[in-house]
């Protein structure tokens, strides 16, 4: 009965248990989101749908801690020329020209559910993990960038040179291409990507991620109370982040 | 023709014998801990194998586990200098660099993955 090496009874007994923790708390207020942690040695699951919401209203121009955050992240050192940069998270600024209204967002990978990228890559190296992130395996990418011709969000960036001063858990080198991960290496320690986090600790609140099948989840709840939409919906990708007020 | 026989295989053994004892063997500083996640004879030879699964699990997969993972070599093997700062993996002496050079296999890791364990690991 009791062995150690039994992980599916494991996991719902844990899960049980979260759930009777949270029958004892008053309807509404829950401790924590329900993300239930997933063993290290378990795979991702297409239970799970992360995703993240970007209110445009909170967002402000000319603040760029997200951008910041992505680069000590990830180590995305600058190469001392612009247009060879690494650029994970870009902040976009748009007018509405009938109104003078403008808008500041971070636009990165959307993480689609059916995503171009993945479509035109000849080897393979751009794929879709179970649960909704869309990453390149450098391993196997050879550089062709198609896939960055075919991303409508111009989100991925191809490394031009030596790169040096990597983080252990975000491996990066010349020749390959590169996109945001969604901070996958966070996501999978129970963690939210260091944009997110960045965000919130400068009070703006812009960003919200979470697993967009669970209702009960931050970003769920909040997708449900206000109108959001995804970009280039025209598109039918079915994009994981989703913007307010744009 | 028994005689030239003998004598170009006396030459060959002595040019085998005098090319092993002219080659140095690498030498690399000793991991942390007592043991390697597997044997070293296993290690030596199958180290490859274990990554390449490894990292198509945990890249595709999302399976995290640290056993067979590169960073979990590179965190065991790492050595550090006398000012306390990780010396890489993959420079002239240390633990991969030293036996590749010896069997003339080129080492690929390094030119993405970090070969020093993080300075800090942010919690």
């Amino acid at each position: 009965m009791t062995n150690p090496e039994n992980k599916p009874r494991r996991r719902f007994l844990g899960r049980t248990g979260a759930g009777t923790a949270l029958l004892a708390l008053a309807p509404g207020v829950r401790l924590v989101d329900l993300v239930l942690a997933k063993d290290e040695d378990e795979p991702a699951s297409d239970e799970t749908r992360w995703g993240l919401l970007v209110d445009a209203n909170r967002c402000t121009t000319g603040c760029r801690a997200c951008v910041s955050a992505c680069e000590d992240e990830h180590a995305l050192a600058k190469t001392g020329r612009n247009r060879l940069d690494p650029q994970w998270i870009r902040k976009v600024e748009l007018v509405d020209e009938s109104n003078d209204r403008s808008l500041s967002i971070p636009l990165m990978c959307q993480h689609c559910e059916d995503p171009p990228c993945v479509e035109v890559c000849p080897t393979g190296a751009s794929f879709k993990r179970a649960d909704g992130m869309v990453l390149v395996d450098k391993h196997t990418c050879i550089g062709c960038r198609y896939c960055m011709m075919a991303c409508p969000f111009n989100a991925r960036s191809f490394v031009h040179e030596e790169v040096t001063g990597q983080k252990s858990y975000s491996p990066r080198g010349k020749g390959t291409v590169e996109s945001c991960t969604l901070c996958v290496h966070r996501v999978d320690n129970d963690r939210t990507p260091a944009c997110v986090e960045s965000c919130a600790v400068d009070g703006h609140g812009a960003l919200a991620f979470g697993d967009l099948n669970d209702a009960e989840s931050t970003v769920s709840k909040t997708a449900r109370s206000q109108p959001h939409r995804e970009l280039r919906p025209d598109l039918a990708l079915n994009t994981g982040v989703r913007y307010r007020g744009v | 023709m028994t005689q030239r026989l003998a004598i170009a295989l006396l030459m060959i053994l002595s040019f085998g014998a005098s090319s092993i004892a002219d080659v140095n063997l690498p030498s690399y500083p000793k991991g942390r801990g007592e043991y390697c996640v597997e044997p070293t004879d296993v290690m030596r030879r199958d180290h490859f194998e274990y990554l390449m699964h490894h990292r198509q699990i945990s890249v595709h997969l999302g399976v995290r586990s640290k056993r067979h993972s590169l960073v979990g070599c590179v965190d065991c093997h790492a050595s550090q200098a006398d000012d306390g700062t990780y010396i890489s993996v993959n420079e002239p002496g240390q633990f991969c660099r030293s036996c590749h050079v010896y069997t003339a296999v080129k080492i690929d890791c390094f030119s993405c993955h970090a070969a020093v364990p993080d300075a800090v690991v942010k919690q």
